[in-house]
């Protein structure tokens, strides 16, 4: 038997303990207890967050598989939905990056395909410190690599995301992983165990001892000895799980297919006790019978292993030697090791003998939930800034240019050119753009993918920030053209028992579903990840918001480079007096302050209706979204991106460089045809979006003159050539040298 | 014209080589497994697609020629059957001996996924009989090990008997240094066998062979490949 001091070390308090205890009616054992300790870690149980992501809307017309999968489903018409999700490998990065990044892609492509999904995309997400210290550098050049290696070996494309810098994820940085599917409506496969009688399979990877308590890891703060955690860590092997995927989705053509799941964290126990839970059913497993790699492996370890590349698949009975078929063809192993039962509890034997006997609710579901409160932490309130202390600094050009460079701004390009982004010949739009498009054959329709998160928003205002990022992933598709349909979430908070930490992950989370309701875009599914934290401090709350948009027209899509000379610029939306949190203010003056600027829900809403509305009538060259930098780095990503510059005059009766540099929200710059605009102006009035011609789209030069009241308060006036060596090459420069 | 693409274990072009030649030539293609083997006469061209086949492990191509299905390709290509290695195919080909040479994993040790420009060597092969000599054509590349070295000897010949189908260049069609992205000898991009019924090479036509794609710059390639195949038919070398 194990007692309170063994449960102590497996992450369990006395209280879930003694709950044990009562649902067993006994004490457990070793095996038992090593099973509830992963299955209630906050990785599994999410026991911290659960009342709080209820607050999230979840449905919707075209929803068809909301969260409690393993991945969330959209309906895109014509018989096809997008199968999708994004979700965190941040503990494992922080102390083994390479193969921390792969097995974090590795797990995302397999929830995908154990819906019964052909993977088609990849994104990824992330945060490190500030480039120049070498120990992100490593960190960066790890996760990278480690990306690339298995997104480039499975032939998924790697065709967006994020990557921000601040100190803030120096210690802990952020690897959140998305992948996106495309299935047909009767292909789905879900994650059940029904039908007692029904085999158990286990398909794929032998079993070994990497990655045990993997779950638990990821359930606790940094520190020093977490390096110790190494081998917690699991090893990735994309060969493998390309075989895998071509296998499952063989698979998923046979009725007889009852049930796949991917084994994740918490490996086996996960896996059983989680589609046993949703079908009502329980299961009993022979650990005797499950391939391994390493000889004397006890129950204890076979059960929690993470080993990657397995998955669960469970089949009518009589089917297992079809199942076997489909496997040898791709040399894998597929191996019954259990049946489906009627008496709700997962047994586990070894060799016959019962080495572990729990119900499979309490593992799955029983997790007693943390009534978490938060409180208002002190920083938020010490926030402003009293702009007129701040001097106008004299050479506008020279900050126009030290923001192109700043590693928040300048072009990822030595980032995503490490991802293969162009096999499956469906990317329409390539990384670099506000969103990516791919194209689905067959039909005219394309999706645009894009994840959005400014964690220095959140900090300073978590409410704002959380709003912010779906309002700015929405805006990202819609300037691409897309009607944005779905949100996948990835929420990576520091620790949830610390009142402060909490009440930023409950603001985040109401931002998020005020702005996800009044955009139409329910939450499909997602992962929590607390305890990004170390001694020193926690990173910025950063609700990653991933989203999918539909085209039903891929011809029509929109990008943000200015194509042709002549063509006028306009912006759709208000200028705003707001320089709170602008990547200005961190670079120019030191300052990580101020208040992040609001989104006004209801004009977000106009602005991106009418901005949709306009590239669906084929009215516009280009758009693109305002956001780190504001508007005149804006207008030079769409130069850099064209090739090309701009020549325009803006009226203002704000500073100059609140004009330029703040980050307000709900804008839009596109450029179109002179003849064009009447027609835009119409559209605009109509939509009751305001709307203001900044200028024209000009050859190689940039020149901004901004006047208040006929006097000019600001000038700017830089070659494209020079905004484009200093963007480009920045990255590269800082993380090489 | 009838294709076969081969899947080995890992390949993951086989599709997008599938796709081009059925759905944008509009002609026959099959998938054939490396496990079953064919008959020379069942196919016109074989396209070895990219990929990571059986996971890089050893060497890049290593492994894959043994597959029952590379029999069958050598077999094909004796008889002087188009032979098309992309990526990993034309890696495959110069681990199996059907193309000289050896390669090298890029001179930075980087993955490199975005376009290049290539010059095109020779125009005197069922290849690219219609591009123009010396024309820049824009491709994308995605390869970790195209870093191509042969001897001094051997790239002499290749040069002599025009069989470099591909160098890498700039927009303007200068091969220098700069261009080069992997540290290929001679920039070379692309190789023929002797008897010019086999190319390899690293860039991806089958990516850029579409409008909705933003390049066709590849889509000549395949076209020159049915071009040579009709005017044999007609002229009634093959049949």
């Amino acid at each position: 038997m194990a007692g309170r001091d063994d449960a102590k070390k497996l992450g369990l308090s006395d209280y879930e303990y003694e709950e044990i205890v009562k649902t067993l009616g006994r004490e457990p054992n070793n095996v038992e207890l090593g099973m509830y300790g992963v299955m209630w870690s906050e990785h599994c149980s999410y026991k911290n967050s659960r009342p709080v992501l209820k607050r999230f809307p979840t449905e919707g017309g075209h929803v068809l598989q909301g969260p409690g999968e393993n991945a969330g489903i959209v309906d895109i018409g014509d018989n096809l939905a997008v199968v999708m999700k994004i979700e965190s490998h941040n503990h494992p990065s922080a102390v083994e990056p390479y193969q921390g990044a792969t097995t974090g892609v590795g797990g995302i492509i397999r929830d995908i395909f154990a819906m019964g999904a052909r993977p088609v995309a990849l994104l990824d997400s992330l945060r490190f410190g500030e480039p120049d210290d070498p120990r992100v550098k490593y960190l960066l050049k790890g996760v990278v690599s480690g990306i690339a290696d298995y997104g480039n070996c499975m032939g998924i494309p790697t065709v967006g995301g994020e990557v921000y810098f601040n100190e803030a994820y120096r210690d802990n940085p952020l690897v959140n992983a998305m992948c996106v599917g495309i299935i047909r409506h009767e292909e789905i496969v879900r994650g059940r165990a029904a039908g007692v009688g029904n085999s158990v399979m286990l398909v794929g990877s032998a079993t070994g001892r990497d990655g045990i308590h993997g779950a638990s890891f990821a359930s606790e703060e940094l520190s020093e000895d977490s390096t110790s955690k190494r081998p917690s860590v699991q090893v990735g092997d994309p060969f493998m799980e390309k075989l895998l995927l071509e296998a499952c989705l063989e698979l998923r053509k046979n009725r007889w297919v009852v049930g796949i799941q991917d084994l994740g964290a918490a490996g086996l126990t996960s896996a059983c006790s989680e589609t046993a839970a949703r079908a009502g059913t329980g299961i009993e497993l022979d650990v005797a019978l499950v391939p391994r790699r390493e000889e004397g492996m006890t129950p204890y370890e076979v059960m929690l292993s993470e080993s990657q590349e397995r998955m669960l698949v469970i089949v009518e009975k009589g089917h297992e030697e079809d199942v076997q078929k489909i496997f040898e063809k791709w040399d894998l192993h597929a191996v019954k090791i259990g049946t489906v039962t009627g008496d709700g509890m997962l047994r586990v034997l070894e060799s016959g003998r019962v080495a572990a006997e729990v119900p499979v609710k309490s593992l799955a579901d029983g997790a007693p939930v943390m009534k978490r409160e938060g409180r208002r932490p002190a920083y938020i309130d010490n926030t402003d800034i009293d702009y007129s202390r701040l001097e106008m600094p004299s050479n506008l050009n020279e900050v126009l240019l030290r923001l192109l460079s700043s590693p928040n701004i300048a072009s990822k390009a030595w980032v995503y050119q490490q991802y293969d982004h162009t096999v499956r010949t469906d990317t329409v739009v390539s990384p670099g753009s506000d969103a990516a498009v791919l194209r689905i054959k067959g039909t005219r329709k394309g999706i645009a993918l894009t994840t959005d998160c400014n964690g220095l928003y959140c900090y300073l205002d978590p409410y704002e920030g959380g709003k912010q990022a779906v309002a700015e992933a929405a805006r990202n598709l819609v300037v691409s053209g897309a009607r944005p349909l779905a949100v996948t979430d990835c929420l990576n908070f520091g620790t949830p028992e610390k009142p402060e930490i909490f009440y930023q992950f409950e603001k985040c989370i109401d931002g998020i579903s005020d702005a996800a309701k009044a955009l139409g875009t329910p939450v499909i599914s997602g992962n929590v990840s607390f305890y990004n934290e170390t001694k020193e401090r926690a990173v910025f709350p950063t609700p990653v918001v991933g989203m999918v948009g539909l085209l039903e027209d891929v011809e029509r899509h929109c990008t943000m480079a200015f194509k042709k000379e002549g063509d006028v610029v306009v912006l759709l939306g208000l200028n705003t007096d707001e320089l709170g949190a602008s990547e200005y203010l961190k670079q120019i003056f030191g300052i990580q302050g101020g208040r992040p600027p609001r989104v006004e829900l209801e004009r977000e809403k106009r602005v991106q209706q009418c901005c949709l509305k306009a590239i669906e009538l084929g009215l516009l060259s280009s758009a693109h979204d305002i956001s780190e930098g504001g508007l005149a780095v804006a207008l030079a990503e769409s130069c850099i991106a064209g090739g090309l510059g701009f020549k325009g005059e803006i009226h203002t009766g704000f500073r100059a460089d609140a004009l330029l540099f703040g980050e307000g929200q709900s804008r839009i710059i596109a450029s179109l045809p002179q003849k064009n605009l009447s027609t835009l102006i119409e559209l605009a009035e109509e939509l009751g979006v305001e709307i203001t011609v900044l200028g024209f789209v000009y050859p190689e030069r940039m020149d901004i003159t901004v006047k208040n009241d006929g006097s000019i308060t600001g000038r700017l006036s830089v070659s494209l050539e020079k905004m484009t060596c200093v963007w480009h090459d920045s990255i590269k420069r800082k993380v090489e040298e | 014209m009838k294709c076969a693409v081969i899947v080995f274990p890992g390949s993951n072009c086989d599709i997008d080589c599938y796709h081009v030649w059925r759905n944008v030539l509009g002609q026959p293609a099959e998938y054939v497994f490396h496990k079953d083997r064919f008959s020379p006469d069942d196919f016109d061209l074989i396209i070895l697609p990219g990929g990571f086949s059986y996971g890089d492990y050893l060497r890049v191509g290593a492994i894959a020629r043994f597959s029952p299905a590379m029999a069958s390709v050598y077999r094909a290509a004796e008889k002087g059957k188009l032979i098309l290695g992309i990526c990993n195919g034309f890696q495959i080909l110069l681990e199996s001996g059907l193309l000289p040479g050896a390669m090298m994993r890029n001179e930075d040790l980087k993955f490199h996924c975005h376009d290049v420009y290539l010059k095109v060597g020779t125009v005197d092969t069922p290849f690219t009989n219609l591009y123009r000599r010396g024309e820049v054509v824009r491709m994308p590349i995605a390869h970790g090990e195209g870093n191509y070295y042969a001897g001094r000897e051997t790239i002499e010949r290749l040069k002599a008997e025009g069989r470099i189908a591909f160098y890498y260049c700039d927009r303007n069609g200068m091969v220098t240094g700069d261009a080069n992205p992997n540290g290929s000898l001679e920039n070379i991009a692309g190789i023929l066998n002797e008897g010019k019924n086999i190319l390899g090479m690293m860039p991806h036509p089958e990516r850029c062979a579409e409008e909705i794609l933003g390049n066709t710059g590849g889509r000549k390639l395949f076209e020159s490949i049915l071009d040579y195949f009709e005017g044999r038919v007609k002229s009634g070398r093959q049949g």
